[in-house]
């Protein structure tokens, strides 16, 4: 391969569209009034860092606000993660989390449980690049945990 | 052993320093990365090795293998010399004043975390404190915390300033009558900066206090004279100098290591044994329980031996011209920002820098698609990159294979990256 952009475009399937619009423009980042969990994860080899932030009424999440600082991957997979949990039951944000995990373990999923995810199958891209499969998954691993410990504990 | 071995190499070294010739040596320069020409600029973390090294190995196991300091067959004899040879070759490469005082560990971690269990363990106790500075890898702040915790002493900082220089401003303040042990890095792994060793040695000395140099990162590319630098402890490892991992240097002070007990217990390290009892063998032996890494210390006498034929002077030399040239050509990069000390005669081969926009992994996933290494991440010094008010950083660290041309290469990438990232 010589020169140009050419040397790049085997990256075209990490960085999809979605995730760079993801990734600069990141959606539900504002600050939730008191919220039911209220979180930091980070991945401190990285340097992947967020603040969590949830509202569970009647056992689904009824507000989100996620902000943090990382790579591309991780900031478009939280703000993904961000826009799929909204009014989602807590049954189902688990589904999803368990979904996702699959999805980057590279199993091959149904069309319904594809349609499930929608847009973050975009992150299925990622699988090509290992070393930055835990980007992905590091905000979906936290919040999920999170709703467990939250659900246990009412 | 009575030998002598006081004699510093020739910093000058007898080969020409021709990087072509020196890339040959290299067989792991061949290689493709992403169907792209290897350009290794990670060496901070560990150096490729050339087929000296890599031949000394093989013929070790395949002419020599026998387990050293037993038996009196031909093999035993010959592994025993091998393995006290390259002992020598790395005592005189530091200019230490006996080989006996060279002990091999695994690595920088275990020598440093060697000192801690049996000199610190010993002579530290509560109100005392211990100085490290600002710009220590964890390997070289973790043993002291510990330590501090477990006796009650104090852990005091000499801080990094703005410029990437150590701030010794208060360094009669902070280096006081209870300070027992400066332990400092030689050469930071972040920003480059050298440090002033002799002068905090010097003060070290004047309160009665010890001085470790943690020089993973400067043995690898400057002469360095634990006499002329007038320290007691210097801790290295083998693979950032050519040589193999696993195998690691502690040199310390005869009199200081002679005080110190045991670090473990086993065979080799003792000198009688009796059912109820054991005393100890003498230095080094006394440090090197169990079977040694025999192979991985000849191997790292090979190492040296390459480094002297092209000599230290040289080897700074080369890397002092990529480290100004790069400096140079990041600069016509505007979203880039190098960490440490601007003036490149401060600091070694080392460029840790930060991209505006793009975060230091998804560069590295760019870069490695143009066949680039770089480091990225914290660089095991957490509190110092915290101390930008990044969470991390790029680096770029270069070696006597590295050429001016793959610096071309690499801010050529990191144009393609930030090109590849707006589209």
């Amino acid at each position: 391969m010589t020169g140009g952009m050419s040397g790049l475009s085997d990256m075209d399937d990490l960085y999809e569209a979605i995730i760079l619009d993801h990734y600069r423009s990141p959606r539900n980042t504002a600050p939730v009034e008191e919220p039911d969990i209220d979180l930091d994860v980070n991945n401190p080899f990285c340097g992947d860092e967020f603040h969590i932030q949830l509202k569970v009424d009647d056992d689904a999440v009824s507000q989100v606000g996620i902000t943090g600082r990382g790579c591309a991957i991780s900031q478009a997979s939280a703000s993904l993660l961000a826009e799929l949990v909204k009014g989602k039951s807590t049954d189902d944000v688990h589904t999803a989390v368990d979904l996702i995990r699959r999805l980057l373990k590279g199993e091959e999923l149904t069309d319904e449980e594809a349609d499930v995810l929608g847009d973050i199958e975009a992150l299925a891209g990622v699988r090509k690049f290992p070393v930055r499969i835990k980007c992905a998954l590091l905000s979906w691993i936290g919040l999920d945990d999170a709703l467990k410990e939250f659900s246990s504990t009412k | 052993m009575n030998n002598t071995y006081s004699e510093t190499a020739p910093a000058a070294g007898t080969r020409k320093f021709d990087v072509e010739s020196i890339r040959s040596d290299f067989p792991i320069l061949a290689r493709k990365i992403n169907g792209r020409n290897l350009i290794y600029l990670d060496n901070a973390a560990t150096s490729q090795k050339p087929r000296q090294v890599i031949k000394s190995l093989t013929d070790y196991y395949e002419q020599t293998n026998a387990n050293v300091h037993r038996g009196v067959h031909t093999l035993s004899i010959e592994a025993t010399d091998e393995y006290e040879l390259a002992r020598s070759k790395v005592a005189n490469f530091i200019n230490a004043p006996r080989p006996e005082e060279v002990i091999w560990t695994r690595n920088t971690s275990e020598s440093l975390n060697l000192v801690a269990a049996t000199w610190a363990e010993q002579n530290v106790g509560e109100g005392d404190n211990i100085v490290i500075t600002a710009m220590e890898h964890h390997s070289n702040i973790v043993p002291w915390q510990q330590l501090a915790a477990r006796k009650k002493a104090e852990l005091r900082y000499l801080a990094a300033g703005e410029d990437g220089l150590l701030d010794i401003s208060n360094l009669e303040s902070i280096v006081d009558s209870r300070t027992r042990l400066v332990a400092m890095t030689h050469m930071s792994n972040v920003l480059g900066t050298v440090n002033p060793v002799r002068e905090l040695a010097d003060r070290a000395h004047a309160v009665g206090a010890v001085i470790l140099v943690d020089a993973a990162q400067s043995v690898p590319h400057m002469p360095v004279d634990v006499r002329s630098l007038d320290v007691d402890f210097l801790c290295f490892s083998a693979h950032k100098m050519l040589g193999p991992t696993g195998i690691g240097v502690l040199w310390g002070r005869y009199d200081l290591l002679e005080e110190m007990p045991p670090y473990m217990f086993g065979g080799d390290m003792i000198l009688e044994v009796t059912y109820e009892d054991a005393n100890w063998n003498k230095l080094p032996y006394k440090f090197e329980a169990g079977t040694p890494n025999i192979a991985d210390a000849i191997a790292t006498g090979a190492a040296v031996d390459y480094l002297n034929d092209l000599g230290m002077d040289n080897v700074w030399l080369h890397e002092q011209e990529l480290t100004v040239y790069a400096m140079e050509k990041f600069s016509a990069l505007n979203e880039v920002k190098i960490l440490g000390p601007k003036d490149p005669t401060l600091r070694g081969g080392v460029v840790s820098f930060i991209h505006e926009t793009i975060h230091p992994h998804d560069l590295g996933t760019a870069l490695d698609q143009q066949g680039i290494a770089i480091r990225t991440g914290h660089h095991c010094a957490m509190p110092l990159i915290r101390s930008f008010d990044v969470v991390a950083a790029a680096r770029a660290s270069f070696y006597i294979y590295n050429t001016k041309s793959e610096i071309d290469a690499l801010v050529n990438g990191i144009r393609e990256t930030e090109g590849y990232f707006s589209r």
